[in-house]
């Protein structure tokens, strides 16, 4: 389908027919329906809308996807082990040590009782057999490395005390803080100004081209993705229904794509009136 | 329509007072749509909440619609002037039909005698492209973009003559934000509105606005016309940044930013 990435090795993550369903009331819902691909040390970016299955897939990997909701796979391989295979106590190795993942909403995902910086550190001593002292430094430093200005204020703080986009980079520094391998980013940015949210994505751009990181990048911002990411995965409904190389997406054939290309605005590019998504009940069901 | 002068907003006392809004001066004409830029922090939305009436607390100069306006407003200002608000799923009461949602304000006005209020709803409905169909629902039966409309709808129920917007898309997916930007572009032409609008997003005041203020930290940077913003040229360096962050990522780009305090 595409070139494997620059890495000749087997991919860090490999998903092959991933379906998540929540049984409920009104009959079994099919989040994810059927997904395939593979991450290796590069940025992969997930876009779609809500409700197309991205944010269900990011979780379906870590395992977090809770009873009733049901996860199978033909296979969901993380470095030569199968994470569908493993018990909770070996999944609690994995996660946060080699699979990470940066949730939307810092506001739920942060424990309101305790500082931000010992949050951050507990991580650390969490993965790392590190004494409270170095924890600490460590925490300083990524919390520098996030771009708050003044970490030894900032580490003192309760989660209400910091505003949005300071929380989501506490929860970046917090998920980066034990070196994982693969990095899964729900909308990491979405909530930061436009120049903070470059900065944010300048440390996860170097954490794969120079330590080899690899970036699973789940957003609704086709324009951010394209000028970011290596590839681009399109979902729809529970399917991915285009797969390119970011560079290419201007040249998308998936009318579902192209449709959401063309309804964005753009500064450089003046319409009367923007096109308006068409939906095919088509492409529900049609692979790409 | 709109002329605000020398606007100063301090929230706070002594040491710790925060100056949110300090100085700034607009005009807009009649049928104008006027876009306020910036970061969080930037006071934008402190000063849509001083046009709107909901922050009473505020010195400077603001007059609409040719009245000077004090601290309190009178009901003919709030016929006149209504806001739709960044968050639909907030903004619409959970328990409230679409219907008494756009109730309540016809009868805070008094306008709805004689069957009139069910006139007024259906029109306003009927205007935003929501057929009579929706008129009974609960906001959990509509979808965000629906929403949306129905808090669009609730606005002009009054037929106003001012509309302040406060990132009325930035919570919806793209294709529905196509479709809301394209019903506030239609209704401002046909019912001649004035907008104030504020947003981060400069793709989106590019499509709605004809002139625009980029604001940081309280103050005006700079104002400047669409037509300079698309030619890509702004004067000033903290909108020349923000234009450039919000074309897409570049690494080397990153390393050029400058804090601008």
């Amino acid at each position: 389908m595409e070139a494997a990435p620059r890495s000749e090795p087997a991919p860090l993550l490999r998903v092959e027919d991933l379906w998540v369903r929540f049984p409920g009331r009104m009959g079994v819902v099919e989040a994810v329906r059927g997904v395939g691909f593979t991450v290796g040390r590069e940025k992969l970016g997930i876009v779609g809308e809500s409700g197309s299955g991205k944010t269900v897939t990011g979780r379906a990997i870590l395992r977090l996807v809770l009873p009733p909701g049901l996860v199978t796979a033909r296979r969901l391989v993380f470095d030569g082990q199968d994470l569908l295979a493993l018990n909770e106590a070996a999944m609690r190795g994995i996660r946060g040590r080699r699979i990470s993942m940066v949730m939307q909403d810092p506001k739920f995902s942060l424990n309101p009782v305790m500082t931000v910086g010992s949050q951050v550190a507990e991580a650390y001593r969490m993965h790392a057999d590190a004494s409270l002292e170095e924890a600490r430094r460590r925490t300083l430093e990524m919390l520098a490395a996030v771009k708050i200005r003044d970490p030894e204020r900032v580490y003192r703080l309760y989660p209400h005390e910091v505003s949005g986009g300071m929380g989501q980079r506490v929860m970046i520094a917090m998920m980066l803080i034990p070196g994982p391998d693969l990095l899964i980013a729900d909308e990491p940015t979405s909530a930061l100004d436009v120049t903070v949210q470059m900065q944010v994505l300048a440390i996860l751009d170097d954490l794969v081209t120079q330590q080899g990181m690899g970036l699973v990048f789940v957003s609704h911002d086709l324009n951010l993705v394209a000028s970011f990411c290596d590839r681009i995965l399109v979902m729809y409904a529970g399917r991915i229904v285009e797969t390119c190389r970011a560079s290419e997406l201007q040249q998308a054939r998936h009318p579902y794509t192209r449709g959401l290309l063309q309804s964005l605005p753009r500064v450089d590019r003046p319409v009367a009136e923007l096109p308006v998504l068409q939906r095919d009940p088509a492409w529900q069901d049609a692979f790409p | 329509m709109i002329t605000v002068g020398d606007l100063r907003v301090t929230f706070g006392h002594g040491a710790s007072a925060v100056h949110a809004v300090r100085g700034i001066s607009f005009h807009v004409e009649e049928g104008g749509a006027y876009g306020l830029v910036g970061e969080s922090g930037s006071g934008k939305t402190t000063v849509l909440r001083v046009l709107s009436g909901l922050l009473g607390t505020w010195e400077g100069r603001l007059a609409v619609g040719g009245q000077e306006q004090g601290a309190r407003r009178d009901r003919a200002f709030h016929k006149m002037v209504q806001m739709v608000f960044q968050d639909p799923y907030g903004s619409l009461h959970p328990r409230h039909t679409v219907d008494r949602a756009l109730a309540e304000p016809i009868a805070i006005h008094r306008l709805g005698r004689q069957g009139d209020s069910s006139r007024r709803i259906v029109r306003a409905l009927d205007e935003v492209g929501l057929g009579p169909a929706f008129r009974f629902r609960y906001p959990h039966q509509l979808s965000g973009g629906q929403r949306q409309r129905v808090a669009i709808a609730r606005a002009l129920v009054l037929e106003p003559r001012v509309l302040l917007l406060d990132e009325p898309t930035s919570s919806l997916d793209v294709s529905i934000q196509a479709e809301v930007l394209n019903l506030l572009a239609r209704l401002r032409r046909e019912h001649r509105l004035t907008y104030v609008l504020v947003t981060h997003n400069l793709a989106v005041v590019a499509h709605l606005c004809e002139r625009l203020g980029v604001m940081n930290l309280g103050r005006m940077v700079e104002e400047l016309t669409v037509a300079e913003l698309r030619a890509a040229e702004p004067r000033e360096p903290y909108t020349r940044q923000l234009l450039r962050a919000s074309l897409g990522y570049d690494r080397r780009a990153v390393d050029a930013l400058e804090t601008f305090d």
